[in-house]
């Protein structure tokens, strides 16, 4: 059972404190979507075997909504950070980079 | 004859006030307005009669006597005129119990996933015990705990069931 | 006056018993009597009673084969009615007074089992005997196989009245936990408290120190000095009596305290689950002796040479009279020596090393005993009871040396560290060559959250079976031995047991291997070696050697099965903890539950909730009861408790803006003061709730959900806020539990409610349909809104819930005259069903639109966006073949199933009968005084008047008409009262 320390009140909570919300990082495709694209906002998720970025809500504590990334293969938890990224911020990549030197992002920021 | 471990009380007369805007803005005046000062992350701040407990980023929650809850609410609002913000009643959604005694953590600590014997006075956790949500901080020579009105039946006996003399959680 | 002595307690000896007190305690119906201190293992040997158990599938008799938690045999049931447990474990359960006992697997008795013919059958029922036999004809399985087999299958019985004892869950939270109080344990324990965080020390027995005390001289003296230090630091949290079962992600450790096992007066929970978080674990886990796989290892008097050195030296008991021990290694040359020095006969010592020569084997030859080095057991004799033994060499085929009559044969073919707790959560094993073990590889440990390993391993666990340190002398090498003799023929190697319980032998092994299971996962599985209580303690290691040698491949290459949690079992009493009775759930109770209660309800849970379903009277039953309440609401007044409803309210700037995302329809253009139904989608177009909206002020809007959505609709609001559009200033708060809302329908409601004194004026012109107003009713500050889900003249009244009961008695009080009458949710639900409105539930299943159910008047065309709008526009969502919402009239007057189908013509490629709709919602009408229906069918809306067939699973096809799905009071006049 996971451990996960909540960005917003600092607080370590323990699964049954939170509530999973799946993959994180997703862009909304709204009306103007075409077909593929909102297949792939809705349907298409990564099923990573290693570092993912995912959606959890610290249902019995604060209420809020964060994102960890952590490694699904080990469980390494290389951080936590509020759900307002876009993209996970620089100290999250460099701790993923510091355990998973492989690792590289998937996304460019401008 | 065994141990008694903790005294379990229900709580009534207090009422309760959710306050939900931008801490960092409007926190001198919600402090002015309530009376207290406002609580760090996951802290609660008191005067015996009054306490008030950081919920979330954006939430506090007011705890105080019913009787002023209508006059504090008025204030409340008057002083975040302005301000986006949410003031709610919500004195008839909680149900209180005070868990007093000895072995207070230990009744904490068969319930909810925190570490009881550790937790510092003024800070508020909130969790869950067994199956429902709650919010427990240190109170008096014990703690006191919040949950819901609908569910303060089961809240009362899980309690009750986890202070039965002689099942402190000391190594026998 | 003289005490009775049984039979096989020695005169003196004995270091976890005392002597003064005895213990009486039945045993298949025999009143037998103990010694404080004893297993019930030791008390049944201490009664000469060495049978206690019949195998698994051959129901060959057994007797103890260990002292400890790895004893496959010795299993009982225990207690009696709901106190009554099975597979209990001899060698492990304290005697306590009055204890009854009953041998289990065995019929009529332990002594003579009819079952025992599965024996005699055993050459022909080999591994994989199931699998192969009962797989055809495939009808068989179920009507002849099945039944037999599930008969005669399993150990205990379970039992069948509850539990009436209590248990509790505890968390914990340590620095360090280490799991083990034996010299590696504690010592490591003192090392941590060094470092100055908390430690918390596990330990599966009543007693510390492990194996040390009764290995080791100065074990004891040791072991008592360790504790007293650790006593003495107020770092240190010692705790017998606690079985760590399982260790799992992020240094999660379940632990099982006993806190009063077989002791029901004590009046304190039976049984504690610690549910522990620890930031580092050491396991000092101890290692368990192996078996020797020689020819009928498992008659009764076999056993591990350790158990026999415990019963002799920690319980007084000598588990014979004439032991001979056969080993690979030195340590069980101190059962030898245990037994001697407690005047047992050794007649010899058979080892299978061609040479012993460490101090142990010295000091043995010293004390008089033969040793016969290079040897091994070709056979043991007798069947019911060991009768002695024939020798032979290890490195022959068995043929016969020597005979050596004895009645207990002590075995050791080495030991295996316990990896069990470092393998649970991902640690890996190495082969140790020189030791023959798998021992934990410290390089590829489990790993905590920040990526490092978060366990060790200290002492015999960690395969260092020296560790009592320099308590220890000078120890030769063991010497790996699979089979006994090496080349010992088929014929004895199918005597020879692997896996006691599971009864699985060399042979079955090597089968497997033959029949092509080559990964030991299968080997497993298709031999049951290891599976049940054992996950690896005993059967493992001689198994893989055995599968190995099969397969022509070193032990490594095959690897070890998983080992699983629990460690030992746990009662499911445990695991429940206080979740039983009264605390099963947490029942949500509304403030006018006790009302209900008092007055005769019958009660739906819905959700935690507890929901009055209807109200029955005097010999009514329920569906009497719901047709008055439904005729009360349409001719008269009733009061439904609709407390349930979920709250939420939405306040800010961008409060309207968001209404208009969340629903389909415009929320923002509500006047204030006015109410709207609306519909909440989820992001893929799905029906996920609906309720009325009500404005309250410039920014501020209350939604009212489902009961069961209350919590996930809020929780819907916030994730949308917080994740997708954070910019956004909008606050929510869930309100639900803080007020009591009442629903007051029928024709005379607003007679009854202008009957209270109030401050808000309730009339048509006032107070319209869809609108709200606040005041005081009753002198309760109350909030009215004029919505309806009977289709009758309707107030919904939200006060304070505190105040709810109070506003309650005071309608009932002041409308007896009226007929008022207090409905539930059944007749909630006709009602609804009367007037054609949808139930999230019975009209949307989560594949739903609104479109299906011609809600599209609710849906805003105007808005460029709501949740869920996109997906409305997919291919599938805009099908013209899409279900439709109609009503349903049964042609022959009959009340459709909820859930039938209606058959189209054909079939699917799968060969199942097409189908063009089914019954969503089915009722008896009190109001039409016929059966009414909804459901949703193919082109429904365009075929009215057209009769659908809907099979039965008796054969008979019942018929029912496309109809309007609105049934009653089409023109809403009865809304306007």
């Amino acid at each position: 059972m996971l451990t996960l320390t909540c960005p917003y009140c600092g607080i370590r909570a323990e699964e049954t404190e939170l509530h999973p919300g799946g993959e994180a990082h997703l862009t909304r495709v709204g009306p103007q979507g075409t077909d593929e694209e909102f297949e792939g906002y809705l349907f298409a998720r990564k099923n990573a075997k290693g570092v993912h970025f995912e959606r959890w809500r610290h249902a019995y504590g604060c209420g809020k909504w964060f994102l960890a990334a952590r490694c699904t293969a080990t469980l390494q938890v290389f951080g936590t950070y509020k759900a307002q990224n876009a993209h996970p911020p620089a100290e999250i990549v460099e701790a993923i980079r510091q355990a998973r030197p492989d690792w590289n992002p998937d996304w460019t920021t401008e | 004859m065994a141990d008694p471990m903790a005294t379990v009380t229900r709580q009534t007369g207090l009422g309760m006030i959710t306050i939900r805007t931008d801490l960092d803005r409007a926190g001198d005046a919600i402090a002015e307005a309530a009376g207290l000062a406002i609580p760090d992350v996951t802290g609660i701040t008191g005067d015996g009669s009054r306490a008030l407990g950081w919920m979330s980023p954006d939430e506090l929650l007011l705890i105080l006597p019913m009787a002023e809850v209508a006059e504090a609410r008025l204030a409340l609002e008057q002083a975040l005129a302005g301000e986006h913000a949410l003031v709610v009643d919500m004195s008839n959604a909680r149900a209180v119990f005070d868990v007093a005694g000895p072995h207070a953590a230990d009744v904490i600590a068969k319930l909810a996933p925190v570490d009881a014997a550790t937790m510092p006075q003024g800070h508020l956790r909130r969790t869950r015990a067994a199956q429902t949500a709650a919010a427990i901080w240190r109170h008096g020579d014990g703690f006191r705990i919040i949950g819901f009105r609908s569910t303060a039946d089961y809240l009362g006996l899980i309690l009750q069931n986890a202070a039965i003399p002689g099942s402190q959680l000391a190594p026998r | 006056m003289m005490t009775h002595v049984p039979p096989f307690r020695l005169p003196s000896g004995g270091r976890l018993i005392d002597r003064a007190f005895q213990v009486p305690f039945r045993f298949d119906g025999r009143h037998l009597r103990g010694l404080t201190g004893d297993t019930l293992a030791s008390a049944l040997l201490a009664n000469g009673q060495m049978l206690m158990g019949r195998s698994f599938k051959y129901h060959r008799p057994r007797g103890p084969l260990a002292s400890g938690a790895e004893e496959p045999n010795a299993l009982f049931g225990l207690g009696q009615g709901g106190r009554f447990e099975p597979n209990q474990r001899a060698t492990t359960t304290a005697l306590a007074n009055g204890m009854v006992m009953r041998s289990q697997n065995c019929w009529p008795s332990l002594d003579a089992d009819i079952g025992a013919v599965n024996n005699w059958l055993a050459p022909f029922l080999p591994a994989g005997f199931y699998y192969k036999t009962f797989i055809h004809p495939r009808p068989f399985w179920k009507h002849v196989f099945e039944p037999i087999i599930r008969k005669s299958a399993g150990l205990g019985r379970a039992p069948t009245d509850p539990d009436p004892d209590r248990y509790e869950q505890a968390y914990g939270f340590a620095d360090t936990v280490v799991v083990g109080g034996g010299i590696a344990g504690l010592t490591a324990a003192r090392d941590a408290a060094d470092e100055g965080g908390t430690v918390l020390v596990l330990e599966q027995t009543a007693i510390w120190g492990g194996r040390t005390p009764t290995d080791h001289d100065g074990g004891s003296a040791a072991i008592d000095a360790l504790l007293a230090d650790l006593r003495g630091r107020d770092n240190v949290i010692l705790r017998r009596n606690t079985m760590a079962t399982g260790l799992y992600d992020h240094g999660y450790l379940i632990a099982r305290e006993a806190l009063a096992d077989h002791d029901p007066n004590a009046g304190i929970p039976r049984q504690r689950l610690w549910r522990i978080r620890a930031g580092h674990v050491i396991t000092a886990t101890g290692a368990l002796e192996r078996p020797l796989a020689f020819a009928c290892n498992d008659v009764p008097g076999v056993m591990l040479a350790s158990a026999a050195r415990d019963f002799i030296a920690d319980f007084g008991v000598a588990p014979g009279q004439r032991i001979v021990v056969v080993t690979n290694n030195d340590d069980a040359y101190r059962t030898a020596l245990t037994a001697v020095a407690a005047g047992l006969d050794v007649p010899a010592i058979i080892d299978a090393r061609p040479q012993a020569t460490g101090d142990l084997p010295q000091a043995a030859r010293q004390a008089g005993i033969t040793v016969l080095t290079g040897s091994a057991i070709a056979k043991v004799k007798g069947s019911r009871h060991v009768e002695g033994v024939v020798i032979c060499e290890q490195a022959g085929d068995g043929k016969p040396t020597q005979a050596i009559d004895c009645d207990v044969v002590a075995m050791s073919g080495g030991w295996s560290p316990v990896v069990h707790l470092w393998s649970h959560c991902g640690g890996k094993l190495t082969w140790d060559d020189a030791q023959a073990m798998f021992r934990p590889d410290a390089d590829r440990p489990p790993l905590g959250a920040d990526g490092t390993g978060n366990v060790t391993v200290v002492g015999s666990a960690n395969g260092d079976l020296r560790c009592a340190g320099d308590l220890e002398r000078a120890e030769g090498a063991t010497q790996p031995v699979w089979v006994m003799p090496a080349k010992a023929p088929y014929k004895l190697r199918a005597k020879m047991w692997l896996d006691f319980q599971n009864d699985v032998k060399v042979t079955d092994v090597e089968l497997a291997a033959r029949e092509g299971y080559a990964s030991v996962e299968h080997t497993k599985r298709y031999t049951t070696l290891g599976m049940a209580t054992d996950q690896g303690k005993l059967s493992n290691i001689n198994g893989l050697a055995v599968l190995s040698n099969a397969l022509n491949q070193p032990i490594q290459a095959t690897g070890t099965t998983t080992f699983r949690p629990p460690y030992t079992p746990l009662t499911l009493a445990t695991i429940a903890a206080e979740a039983k009775g009264d605390a099963f759930q947490p029942l949500r109770k509304t403030p006018m539950h006790d009302w209900h209660e008092r007055h005769g309800v019958s009660w739906e849970p819905v959700g935690h909730w507890r929901r009055a379903y209807c109200y029955p009277r005097g010999a009514e039953d329920r569906h009497a009861a719901v047709n008055r309440e439904i005729m009360a609401v349409r001719n008269a007044v009733g009061t439904l408790d609709a407390s349930t409803l979920g709250k939420i309210i939405v306040k800010g700037p961008d409060a309207g803006r968001f209404m208009d995302m969340l629903y389909t329809n415009m929320m923002s253009t509500l006047p204030v003061g006015k109410c709207r139904y609306g519909l909440m989608c989820s992001e893929n177009g799905f029906l996920m709730d609906d309720g009325v909206v009500a404005r309250l002020s410039e920014d501020t809007w209350l939604c009212h959900t489902t009961t069961g959505g209350a919590d996930r609709i809020h929780g819907h609001m916030e994730d949308w806020l917080q994740c997708e559009w954070w910019d956004w200033k909008v606050y929510t708060a869930n309100v639900t539990e803080e007020y009591a809302q009442i629903a007051v329908a029928g024709p005379k409601a607003r007679e009854l409610l202008d009957r209270l004194p109030g401050s808000i004026d309730l009339s048509q012109d006032a107070l319209p349909f869809m609108t709200w107003a606040e005041g005081d009713i009753a002198g309760i500050p109350a909030r009215v809104f004029r919505i309806s889900f009977s289709g009758e003249l309707s107030y919904e009244i939200a006060v304070p819930a505190n105040r709810g009961l109070e506003l309650w008695e005071q309608l009932h009080n002041s409308g007896h005259d009226l007929g008022i009458t207090p409905y539930g949710t059944e007749a909630m639900h006709i009602m609804r069903a009367e007037k054609g409105f949808i139930m999230i539930g019975d009209e949307t299943d989560g594949t739903i639109i609104p479109q299906d159910l011609g809600l599209d008047w609710a849906i805003s065309k105007k808005k460029a966006d709501y949740i869920g709008k996109r997906a409305q526009r997919r291919s599938h969502m805009t099908d013209g073949n899409r279900w439709k919402l109609v009503g349903l009239e049964s042609v022959e007057g009959h009340v459709l199933p909820d859930g039938a189908y209606a058959v189209d013509q054909g079939f699917n490629p799968n060969g199942q009968r097409r189908v063009q709709g089914r019954v969503t919602s089915s009722y008896h009408s009190p109001t039409l005084g016929k059966p009414i229906a909804m459901g949703l069918v193919k082109h429904g809306p365009a075929r009215m008047g057209q009769v659908l067939d809907f099979p039965m699973p008796s054969g008979e096809v019942m018929q029912a008409r496309i109809v309007d799905p609105v049934f009653f009071d089409k023109e809403g006049g009865r809304l306007n009262g």
